[in-house]
């Protein structure tokens, strides 16, 4: 019993002490997020509690009361949106990643480096992200009508729900190449596999992914303290070895 | 608002596939649930635990191994490209195979309860009749296990037609090719297009809610009229 008393006065102190922040993470942003939020934990105490998933999913329930308090979002429509709306911190909407699309196969030496491919190549399907939920997929739909290569695909498209999905239709050779993001095939400076065209800037508007302060976080220090810490060098340099531009 | 082309191209299909998937799942279901009602082999139980293997399983799971063992190196990839099918993801076909395996167990279980509940006697009288095995099966099997053929009729239907993850997975969401209701409504929904998303998520909560209140005024009513 008195046991007991001591555990529970020590996992109160715990709680009390250890701020906990409940983050909503874009999928694409998955594993630097992993990496960041082990840093933040170690560096500040504070625990980041994270949730992966669509960026118009956590829209809907943050909407709804969903209990975040900090959102990365995958876009930058959906944290302005919020904050139009009043569920965010006023004034703490910034860009913490900026995504890079590649034009990629599973298999090696399949996508050339200047995406040549896509032109002479001889595949059935090409997968992209749904262009209208997914910000990869609209930047692959504009990339290719830059190319003006749309309409010569477009019977070749295929559309995985996020840019998660995309990239299993690639991985698993259903589709020989798709457009996907560059975090999810890149580390440190190379392909993890296969073969993939990086996608130059200037053919489609930047993926600015925007983080914000949710209104359930407004009291948060540890809301803050994330938010700042994703603005350090240190996130800042494990960010770009993903693959994404700051 | 009402519903555009694109909606309306999104439930012809479904209805498409959920009338071609639920005649594949009576003439498979149909021997399968018959051998399961029948049969004394210890198998039974590991086909009885495969054929019901969807109801518990995520569809993220049976997605992603369909494509997986349907992609260019999967045994059954293999096997439909050296046929000159090709390759089964992102085609109609390939949407049928995945929905007859997510929706098997909907129509196997009611099939085979009601063939259970024929017991021997009907079939030993038939027998005694001079009735060979295949005409007892379609004189008498049959005619007393139609409420079973009814409602596993209606609920592989209605289990297609509201089937999603599967679908999305295996599709590649094409619009007028494999592009679903339940995939339309999730785009209208991801795109925050909420009224759209009601026109049609409204109208699957009607037919669903429909076809089950019929299946559930006319069920007992035709278990009472067979004894």
């Amino acid at each position: 019993m008195k046991h007991l008393a001591a555990l529970l006065a020590l996992m109160a102190w715990g709680t009390a002490q250890a701020d906990d922040v409940q983050v909503a993470v874009a999928a694409n942003f998955t594993a630097p997020m992993q990496k960041i939020a082990a840093a933040f934990e170690k560096d500040t105490g504070h625990k980041a509690v994270l949730a992966f998933g669509a960026t118009g999913k956590f829209y809907a329930q943050i909407a709804n009361g969903a209990p975040f308090e900090v959102l990365l979002a995958a876009d930058d429509d959906t944290p302005a949106k919020l904050e139009a709306e009043h569920r965010t911190v006023a004034g703490t909407r910034f860009t913490y990643a900026t995504g890079k699309l590649v034009l990629w196969s599973a298999q090696e030496g399949y996508v050339d480096g200047q995406g040549q491919v896509l032109k002479t190549g001889n595949y059935a399907h090409l997968a992209i992200a749904n262009p209208k939920t997914a910000p990869y997929g609209a930047a692959a739909v504009e990339t290719l009508t830059r190319l003006n290569l749309y309409d010569r695909v477009q019977g070749k498209l295929v559309q995985g729900e996020n840019i998660a999905q995309t990239h299993q239709f690639v991985s698993t050779g259903n589709a020989a190449l798709g457009f996907v993001a560059l975090s999810q095939v890149y580390r440190d400076g190379k392909f993890t596999s296969g073969s993939g065209w990086i996608v130059p800037a200037n053919l489609h508007s930047p993926i600015r992914q925007d983080a914000v302060i949710l209104a359930r976080g407004a009291a948060n220090p540890a809301a803050r303290a994330l938010a700042d810490y994703l603005k350090s060098n240190k996130a800042r340099d494990i960010i770009r070895s993903y693959g994404y531009a700051l | 608002m009402t519903l555009d082309d694109g909606d309306l191209s999104a439930i012809r299909l479904t209805l498409e596939l959920a009338t071609v998937v639920t005649v594949l799942l009576l003439a498979l279901g149909t021997p399968i649930a018959w051998w399961l009602a029948r049969t004394r082999s210890r198998l039974r139980h590991a086909v009885g635990a495969v054929v019901a293997l969807p109801l518990v399983l995520p569809p993220t799971v049976i997605g992603f191994y369909l494509l997986l063992v349907l992609g260019p190196n999967g045994p059954v990839g293999k096997l439909t490209e050296a046929l000159g099918i090709g390759l089964l993801p992102f085609s109609f076909g390939g949407l049928v195979l995945a929905s007859v395996c997510y929706s098997l167990p909907f129509v196997v279980q009611p099939l085979q309860n009601a063939f259970e509940a024929i017991g021997p006697r009907p079939l030993e009288v038939a027998a005694t009749l001079r009735a060979g095995p295949w005409d007892t099966f379609w004189s008498v099997a049959v005619p007393l296990a139609r409420p079973g053929f009814l409602s596993g009729a209606v609920l592989g239907f209605a289990h297609t037609v509201g089937e999603f993850g599967v679908v999305l997975m295996i599709g590649g969401n094409i619009p007028d090719k494999t592009r679903v209701v339940s995939v339309q409504i999730y785009d209208h929904v991801e795109a925050l297009e909420y009224a759209q998303a009601h026109w049609l998520a409204g109208g699957m909560l009607a037919f669903s809610f429909t076809v089950l209140l019929a299946l559930y005024t006319w069920y007992p009513q035709a278990m009472k009229g067979r004894r």
